[in-house]
């Protein structure tokens, strides 16, 4: 159960969302990602709240995106798999060819490109995942626990491509993950849940170095946070 | 024993030189079966994907419905249809007793449940997963929907299958609302109960191997689509 009273997200910043098992982090996503509804209270996208249904909750949809810890491929090509948010959008073919090659190239997935996307390993799978999540430019990118049972080496080229893909683009980027190492690595600002409330939200530097909250201290050093 | 091989002899040559009471027989059944699969596929599949996709508990009852239809005994639904189709029947006057159409009604009537159940299932296995992804990837309801049917297509082909297979061999349904008759409403199963009945046991064998190189080619395409599924796209 998450009981937040508010929670701001700036447009352009990178946030790590780290806390135990059982926080709330990807419910926290779910409802920001509009899959799950909030019991009460208000979600509001560029000051406006989010409409309940129609075309404008769809367009409003159309601007952020979600990368599950297990992506779901479909059943078709990598190519068709990163073409798929595209096509929702109504891209030109042109378009959708460019982007993908593009994106296909930057993730190191050119000569998979016609491979069946369900057959793919664990890491290409989550690359996959990720250029299909960032090839229509969303404003928002959430990502739960990308990185979760992936080897290092993927691990690192998935990092990478999120710092990339943010530095040449203007998007928000919200992170779930267990490691307090990557939120270090990639985060701008770190919120740390537990039991579903925020027990502190701030710069990354403050939250690791010197954390306001006995808490968020206890689990940065590792200890057991109740 | 002799009886039964010369009858085996006799049933390959009737297949072989295209007896035409034969292929009129096996023409006539696969008329009736594919236009019944296909009308039960248009109703099946959008009704399994629609109740799929909903949450069980909302969809309980129908679902139960749906599968206690799927092992409805084909001489029920000769008789539901028949009454409908009787001239006493609320659909009597249209004429339609003892011709092919009330024979692909019954079968539809057969093969939609198949269909629908089978078809919940294959989409309930991953169709609220699929519909989260289509939905972050930003499609819209048409789209998702869409796309959980696409890549529920091996359930889904595997459910028209199973209900094909259902409707070519049964013979309950047709032989009430078809009444048998020779030219007009005589398929595979009904003929082969005919002919046996008469001692004519050359082209009841005949017409039992072609229903079993039916099945045989029935069976093995879903087969290869439910374990070679994840393989084959």
């Amino acid at each position: 159960m998450l009981h937040i009273e508010r929670l701001t997200l700036e447009k352009g910043i990178v946030y790590g969302v780290i806390g135990p098992s059982g926080a709330g982090k990807s419910t926290l996503l779910r409802i920001i990602n509009l899959l799950t509804p909030p019991d009460s209270g208000l979600i509001s996208f560029h000051g406006r709240s989010v409409p309940t249904n129609g075309v404008s909750r769809l367009d409003l949809q159309q601007k952020m995106t979600m990368v599950f810890q297990k992506p779901l491929l479909f059943k078709a090509s990598v190519r068709e798999n990163v073409a798929y948010g595209l096509k929702a959008r109504g891209y030109s073919r042109a378009d959708i060819n460019r982007r993908v090659d593009s994106l296909l190239e930057q993730v190191g997935m050119n000569h998979l490109a016609e491979r069946r996307a369900d057959l793919l390993s664990g890491g290409e799978a989550q690359r996959v995942a990720v250029a299909r999540a960032v090839a229509f430019e969303p404003e928002l990118l959430l990502l739960d626990e990308p990185t979760a049972n992936l080897d290092p080496a993927n691990v690192e080229l998935i990092e990478n491509m999120v710092i990339q893909m943010h530095r040449s683009r203007t998007m928000t980027t919200v992170l779930v993950t267990h490691n307090i190492f990557q939120a270090r690595r990639i985060a701008d600002q770190v919120i740390f849940l537990n039991q579903g409330q925020i027990v502190e939200m701030g710069d990354k530097n403050q939250i690791f170095y010197a954390p306001g909250d006995e808490k968020t201290r206890a689990y940065i050093e590792g200890r057991m946070v109740y | 024993m002799s009886r039964l091989i010369e009858g085996i002899f006799e049933a390959f040559r009737l297949i072989i030189i295209l007896d035409p009471d034969l292929l009129r027989i096996v023409l006539l059944s696969l008329r009736v079966s594919g236009m019944a699969i296909i009308f039960g596929t248009l109703l099946g599949v959008p009704l399994g994907a629609f109740l799929g996709l909903k949450p069980e508990k909302k969809t309980r009852f129908f679902n139960k419905i749906i599968f206690t239809l799927m092992g409805m005994p084909p001489v029920v639904a000769g008789l539901l249809i028949y009454l409908l189709l009787s001239r006493q029947g609320p659909l009597g006057v249209l004429g339609l007793l003892y011709t092919p159409t009330a024979m692909i009604i019954a079968q539809v009537l057969l093969s939609f449940p198949i269909i629908t159940g089978l078809t919940i299932i294959g989409v309930r296995a991953k169709g609220k997963d699929i519909i989260e992804t289509a939905r972050t990837l930003g499609a819209g309801t048409f789209l998702a929907t869409w796309t959980v049917i696409k890549e529920s297509r091996i359930a889904i082909l595997g459910s028209i299958i199973t209900g094909f297979g259902r409707i070519t061999a049964e013979v309950g349904a047709v032989m009430i609302v078809g009444g048998n008759i020779a030219g007009h409403t005589r398929v595979m199963t009904t003929a082969i109960v005919l002919e046996t009945r008469r001692g004519h046991f050359e082209l009841a064998i005949g017409l039992g191997l072609i229903l079993l190189l039916l099945s045989f080619v029935i069976n093995s395409l879903l087969y290869r689509f439910q374990v070679g599924g994840g393989k084959h796209s």
